[in-house]
């Protein structure tokens, strides 16, 4: 399996904090792996840095076998290397459905197809997908007014109809209501294996991303802490240490 | 959904019943001719400043410039086409040197509004592809400085009568009542820009707009391409206000360049006033808020003289006060629709099954 995304030794500080210390990291496609990391870990730095948010001070980021760790944010999304927010970010005065339908794929349309409306597919397929996350009732409801957690599904859906190559989902189950939690994991399977989608996740939900993930890794204070399958990361003492804090 | 058919049909009724007023206004009342032509260039004013600040959210200050472009290229075209500039504004606006007979005049306004249009384009291209790479109030500042500033450069330049301005050719006599032509072009106008900004808001092109308003870091994730998006949308929102600034020109006949052509303490400011007095962010908003607006200027300007500007203040407080959402924005959140209801969405989805 070859890799989708690989991370070479990238380090990215802010003033004296090295938020992100020589991190090297594999994701192959069509696979699953996740990020683990006790809060300030420079789990979601790392995601900025590989979505092209900041310049990264050293190191390289191959998406694709592309190096893409000078490329800007628009550049690397038109990709098709897509992420989530921690915190959900989702057009806010615009309704659910019009926050689905602006987020087609672009980088298979060209400006010319901005100047067309949505067409029946878009609107089927934007509606199957809210469906999908279980927010249809909700179309018409302004994004800004749906729940935290609504706004995470949403924010995930968004991503789902951009089509994209790899996904990087930011902590999906924060914020979200138990009961959905197993629904959320479950849809992520199945768009990983019906798909072929890639996935990686940060998550704090231990279950849950040992559930979901064939492979873990696990940064600590800025640093790659461990990695492997998620048995072996659960039971390794120096994974235990950071979360407890005698690291 | 009954309450959707009723509002479709009611709002082409009311469109229907507007372009009915609009063809009929200069000849039931045809006192107030130049009132209602200002109006109308109002409403195209108030739109295109609408659409890159209240559907995009980038609140310009200095759009009064495009207007100023456009007056300025379409007098020097309209002069320009049939006679030496330069000699034009030295004369003072011409006497019985410089005389337009019907055609001359006639193809001077049509080609005058039409580079009018290109000009403020191409202007929006060159500031815009510049000034939106900045955003929030240091788009406002900037832009405020780039209309103040060219009605100094404009003051500066003799060819075009540097301070002591400009004047749009003299009508021939033979045209009969030219106010009414002006009135026409700009209910054309003001109707162009109104269809086309409803064609443009229900395409992804008006999705993304709005999408750069509420969240631009998201958009640019989303790999939209979100700078050249801008500067589309104010080249757009230029050309019609270059087109307004031709008309509007030649209906004041003086372009004088820092109270007539670039006036931002007035025209400038009151086509952001319209706008967000009608309801920002909406289609019908801008247009309300133009016939509002120059209702009361006119009445203040008529019963309150001295104390117009003051009067004018009041009314800006009190729309920020009680209506912070425009009459539009307060209609909708009064009477608007509500969320679709579960039968509604089953059928959605059972309709789209195979």
């Amino acid at each position: 399996m070859t890799a989708i995304l690989e991370v070479e030794a990238l380090t990215k500080t802010f003033g004296g904090v090295v938020a992100n210390d020589r991190i090297s990291l594999e994701v192959p496609e069509g696979t699953i792996v996740g990020l683990i990391g006790p809060n300030g870990s420079g789990k979601t730095t790392l995601f900025n840095a590989i979505t092209g948010a900041h310049p990264i001070d050293a190191g390289r980021v191959r998406f694709q076998g592309r190096e893409i760790s000078t490329l800007l944010t628009q550049a690397i999304a038109r990709r098709g290397l897509i992420r989530t927010f921690q915190q959900p970010r989702v057009y806010r005065r615009m309704t659910a459905a019009d926050n689905m339908l602006l987020s087609t794929n672009v980088r298979k349309l060209g400006l010319a197809s901005l100047f067309a409306a949505a067409g029946t597919k878009e609107r089927e397929r934007a509606l199957e997908l809210l469906d999908f996350v279980g927010l249809a009732d909700k179309r018409d409801t302004r994004a800004g007014d749906l729940s935290f957690g609504q706004q995470k599904l949403l924010e995930l859906a968004m991503a789902l109809m951009n089509d994209p190559e790899m996904l990087l989902l930011d902590e999906p189950t924060a914020g979200i209501n138990p009961t959905l939690i197993d629904r959320l994991v479950d849809r992520l399977k199945t768009v990983n294996r019906e798909r072929g989608l890639t996935l990686l996740i940060i998550e704090h939900n231990m279950p849950v991303i040992m559930g979901l993930a064939a492979h873990i890794y696990c940064l600590a204070h800025g640093r790659l802490l461990a990695e492997g399958p998620p048995q072996a990361v659960r039971s390794d003492a120096r994974v235990i240490d950071a979360y407890l804090g005698a690291a | 959904m009954p309450h959707a058919k009723i509002f479709g049909s009611s709002r082409s009724l009311l469109v229907a019943g507007l372009i009915g007023l609009g063809l009929l206004a200069p000849l039931v009342a045809p006192g107030h001719q130049s009132q209602l032509t200002e109006l109308l260039l109002f409403i195209v004013f108030a739109l295109a400043w609408d659409l890159v600040g209240g559907q995009m959210g980038y609140n310009s200050f200095g759009n009064v410039l495009f207007v100023g472009v456009g007056m300025y290229a379409s007098a020097i075209v309209q002069v320009g086409l049939f006679y030496d500039v330069g000699r034009y504004t030295e004369a003072k606006g011409g006497g019985t040197q410089f005389l337009f007979d019907v055609p001359q005049f006639l193809t001077g306004l049509g080609f005058g509004i039409l580079v009018a249009a290109i000009m403020a384009g191409l202007v929006a291209l060159l500031l815009g592809s510049l000034v939106l790479r900045m955003r929030g109030h240091y788009f406002a500042i900037c832009t405020l400085g780039l209309g103040i500033a060219a009605g100094q450069v404009a003051a500066g330049i003799p060819w075009i009568g540097g301070g002591s301005g400009m004047l749009t050719p003299n009508p021939p006599a033979a045209l009969g009542d030219v106010g009414l032509l002006l009135y026409y072009l700009a209910l054309l106008l003001a109707l162009a820009t109104f269809a086309t900004f409803t064609w443009l808001l229900s395409t992804r092109f008006g999705l993304a707009l709005n999408a750069i308003r509420d969240d631009e870091d998201k958009a640019d994730a989303m790999g939209l391409a979100t700078h050249g998006i801008k500067v589309t949308a104010w080249v757009i929102a230029a050309c019609f206000l270059g087109a307004a600034g031709a008309i509007y020109g030649n209906l004041v006949r003086f372009i004088d360049p820092t109270q007539t052509a670039f006036a931002g303490a007035t025209i400038g400011v009151w086509m952001i006033l319209m706008a967000l007095l009608g309801g920002s962010g909406t289609l019908l908003g801008p247009v309300v808020g133009a016939v509002v607006f120059q209702l009361f200027k006119e009445l203040f300007w008529t019963y309150l003289l001295g104390w117009q500007r003051v009067a004018l203040g009041v009314l800006i407080v009190a729309v920020a006060v009680f209506f912070p959402d425009g009459i539009v924005g307060f209609a909708r959140t009064r009477f608007g629709r509500g969320q679709r209801s579960e039968e509604d969405t089953a059928a959605a989805l059972k309709e789209k099954a195979p």
